[in-house]
């Protein structure tokens, strides 16, 4: 005690003192902060605050216990939610395409995030809480580095490309619906809507893809973004439509510029 | 140009002039003695004199052929270079190249081939790209050439046989294209194939013969790129090659067209000879075309193979499209309706794939290759023709052309449905109706506007003859009247307003003779009538001589002579608009009076 209260003036005891604090800190940090990945699984405090969330912004379409709500004409505002999973809601909310600022052909993507990520998990937690079903990936899920991007392509050819395009530049489904562009969608993004299937997008579950497809998947994306076109300008990477119209428009308009040119010159 | 005779006056004023050598230097005489040697024994020097003399009309619009014909022969030299490398063969193998997001894929020989071209052999990317777009841009010309010689006229005797034989090349062109379309075996081509094979089987009786017979078995197998490989570099080209020999031959003996103009008459060719200008002219126009190809192959990416992947046929791509010269037969089958399958005895017959896929090229080229045959016929019209018609001129043919080009767009823009409806965020079922839709009103609205713009042309070109130019100057008479100056026309810039030959239909002769028996053929005469009437009912003739006469001394004409109209000119429209549409009134005198 008396060695430790002589020592207690002593000039290092206050740096000493300091990383003391820091290091508690930091591990009690470490130990109690929320993790994302079990956000959606954490207490019932979180079940109950995402209930007063989802009554507020969702229960108009969904149902005041997401049981979902018919428009009468055989229609429905929205979906019943119980066993969407936290995944689901995570994605939906996440990228800004729920809750629907109007009704439409189908939910866009928006820049604006209404919601900050502890609302978005705790809307998730009570989803959730519904049902089980797929709960929010971890990073290591969806880790592009991890994945094998030759592999990754021929899955997405087979399972991807006929709606989202041999570039996952995206393409027109039935009645106004499309698949979007998959250029610069975050990898976590991307995991989620293999899992629940959002809009008119079929669910790629385990069995169907397993999580080390899904990952070579995402490599295949990371891959076509970031890798350069050998071959020049990519004209939207839309096919032949826009090679005929470019050859149409400047390859026979600067052809018939220089034929004029020539035609004058002799005149 | 026509052949000099002996007594012109101007031979006369050089008759004291010394001939001038040829100077000669050691580089021309030995060029000379080699030439000489040739000569002796091929006897050469006859037909290359003829043709370095040949004469040709300067126009832009007869370069577009020569667009097509560097462009095919950029095909030639490129493809020549793909051959060295590429492996026709459906053989499977694991691709261990250089591009890392196939390594360790199944692919066949023939997509492992055209990847090491693209990305292990030196300068193989940039000579793959030269050579698609000089395919896109081969088949873009042709197509331009073809409407420029349609909408001038130049199809009419004597050059019937050469227009044939250029719908033949154009069609050939395609087919060449998709073939070589078809031949790298990624994902795309093999989409396009299986496509090919559907629009086989869906031939009436024949269809799954025909598509067995075509892919040695059931689709795919492993014979449909080695065919389809000699087809493209052997069968093809041959025959492209050698009926575009005949094509420039008959344009040698035949002598190009020429637009009309001062001196220029359907008797002679008014232009420059071969030597030097058109050698000097077309050689540099040739690299002009190598020059913009080459640098769209190296600016602008084409078919990216290794995006798409090898093909198999389970996967297939959103946006999958033929290139843009089989659009127009993709969008039809787009656009066809469903309940055109039905079942017939029990069989199948796929009409909504048949019509649109099978039936429309043959169905195109037919009308284009019967078009020349049938309007000489309405006409009546057994002469020669070496001068080109102004469009404007031939108000039906130029209407009808515009649109049967109205429904070839409609059919390839509905080809692109997918993409205009992503890119315009619209419903690719709402596009499909409305082409559905535009199919059956666009072209006659077209034909509607393109005759009345022709008709109006006309008209303001014999406005243009008889009233002159309006030179901006008013005059103020000495009482006070204001009248604006109008111009006469020289001779140079009428001949062109003036030259065509006025048209009338056919009146329809009895059908029955003399003595009240119905006549031979009269059901086709009435027929022709009919169509001579629809062609030239309303036509605008071209302003006579006696007309312009009249116009020159005649009440109303004035304005030409620069005598103050008198009768014309109302007060109101003195201050306001000094006259000058008062002068232009009376254009009604001289609108058809062929009804």
């Amino acid at each position: 005690m008396t060695a430790l209260a002589a020592k207690r003036r002593h000039p290092a005891a206050f740096a000493f003192l300091l990383l003391l604090a820091l290091l508690v800190t930091g591990t009690a940090y470490a130990a109690f902060a929320p993790r994302p990945a079990q956000a959606a699984t954490l207490g019932a405090d979180q079940v109950v605050e995402g209930k007063k969330l989802f009554q507020a912004n969702c229960s108009t379409c969904h149902g005041l216990n997401a049981e979902g709500k018919s428009l009468g004409d055989g229609t429905e505002a929205g979906p019943a939610l119980a066993g969407v999973g936290a995944s689901a809601v995570d994605f939906q909310m996440g990228t800004g395409r729920m809750p629907l600022a109007a009704p439409g052909i189908q939910a866009q993507r928006q820049q604006k995030i209404l919601f900050t990520p502890e609302q978005i998990s705790q809307v998730a937690a009570y989803i959730a809480s519904l049902a089980p079903g797929p709960a929010v990936p971890t990073s290591s899920d969806y880790d592009p580095a991890t994945g094998n991007a030759a592999k990754g392509g021929a899955l997405f050819r087979v399972n991807c490309a006929m709606c989202h395009n041999f570039a996952g530049s995206g393409g027109a489904l039935t009645r106004g619906k499309y698949a979007p562009s998959l250029m610069g969608v975050a990898p976590k993004d991307v995991y989620e809507a293999m899992v629940t299937g959002p809009q008119s997008m079929p669910v790629f579950n385990d069995t169907n893809i397993d999580p080390q497809g899904k990952r070579d998947i995402i490599a295949f994306l990371q891959t076509v973004h970031d890798s350069p076109t050998p071959g020049g300008m990519k004209l939207g990477a839309l096919g032949p439509v826009s090679e005929g119209l470019f050859a149409w428009i400047f390859g026979l308009g600067i052809l018939i510029g220089c034929a004029m040119w020539l035609g004058q010159k002799s005149a | 140009m026509s052949a000099s005779t002996s007594s012109r006056p101007a031979d006369a004023l050089r008759d004291g002039d010394s001939k001038h050598a040829a100077p000669t230097s050691k580089a021309a005489q030995k060029v000379g003695g080699v030439a000489g040697w040739i000569d002796d024994r091929t006897g050469a020097a006859g037909g290359v004199n003829y043709l370095l003399k040949k004469v040709f009309p300067d126009h832009w619009s007869f370069m577009l052929g020569e667009i097509a014909m560097y462009s095919m022969i950029v095909c030639l030299l490129s493809g020549v270079f793909l051959t060295f490398w590429f492996v026709p063969s459906a053989g499977e193998v694991v691709y261990h190249g250089s591009f890392a997001p196939l390594q360790g894929v199944k692919m066949s020989e023939a997509y492992q081939s055209t990847l090491d071209i693209s990305f292990d052999i030196r300068g193989g990317l940039v000579i793959r790209q030269i050579h698609h777009w000089a395919a896109l841009m081969f088949t873009v010309a042709v197509s331009a050439h073809m409407f420029r010689v349609f909408f001038t006229g130049a199809f009419r005797k004597p050059r019937e046989l050469n227009w044939v034989i250029g719908c033949i090349l154009s069609m050939l062109a395609i087919v060449e294209g998709f073939a070589g379309y078809s031949l790298p075996d990624d994902l795309l081509s093999g989409t396009g194939l299986r496509a090919a094979e559907g629009f086989m089987q869906s031939a009436p009786v024949v269809g799954s013969y025909l598509a067995y017979l075509v892919f040695d078995g059931p689709f795919p197998g492993e014979a449909i790129i080695p065919r389809l490989y000699s087809v493209h570099v052997l069968l093809l080209p041959a025959i492209l090659i050698g009926l575009f020999t005949a094509h420039i031959v008959l344009v040698a003996v035949q002598k190009h067209t020429q637009f009309p103009g001062p001196g220029k008459t359907n008797d002679n060719v008014v232009g420059y000879p071969v030597m030097p200008v058109y050698a000097a002219k077309a050689g540099g126009f040739f690299f002009i075309v190598f020059g913009v190809i080459s640098l769209m192959a190296a600016l602008i990416q084409i078919n990216p193979i290794w995006g798409y992947g090898p093909y198999d046929p389970s996967p297939v791509t959103a946006g999958s499209q033929p290139d843009w010269y089989m659009g127009f037969a993709d969008g039809a089958l787009r656009i066809t309706p469903n309940w055109l399958e039905f079942t017939a005895l029990g069989y199948t017959v796929s009409l909504n794939i048949a019509l649109g896929a099978l039936g429309l090229i043959p169905v195109f080229y037919g009308v284009a290759i019967a078009y020349p045959f049938v309007e000489g016929w309405i006409k009546g019209d057994k002469g020669e023709h070496h001068l080109l018609d102004r469009p404007r001129n031939v108000p039906v043919r130029t209407a009808l052309g515009v649109a049967a080009l109205t429904y070839y767009f409609i059919f390839m823009f509905a080809a692109g449905n997918d993409i205009i409806a992503i890119k315009l965020g619209m419903s690719i079922n709402d596009i499909t109706h409305f082409f559905q839709a535009t199919l059956f009103f666009l072209p006659m609205l077209m034909f509607w506007i393109t005759k009345r713009i022709c008709l109006s042309l006309q008209r303001h070109d014999r406005d243009l003859v008889l009233h002159g130019r309006e030179s901006g100057t008013i005059i103020r008479t000495a009482d006070g009247k204001f009248f604006e100056r109008h111009e006469d026309l020289d001779p140079y810039t009428r001949w062109p307003l003036v030259q065509q030959d006025p048209v009338h239909p056919i009146q329809l002769e009895s059908g029955v003779d003399a003595n009240g028996v119905a006549r031979k053929g009269a059901r086709k005469e009435r027929l022709r009538a009919k169509l001579s009437n629809f062609y030239f009912r309303d036509a605008v003739n071209p302003v006579t001589p006696a007309e312009l006469a009249a116009a020159h001394v005649g009440p109303g004409h004035e304005a030409i002579d620069a005598e103050p109209p008198t009768h014309e000119i109302e007060p109101d429209k003195v201050d306001g608009r000094m006259g000058i549409d008062a002068v232009h009134d009376d254009s009604h005198e001289f609108g058809s009076s062929t009804h």
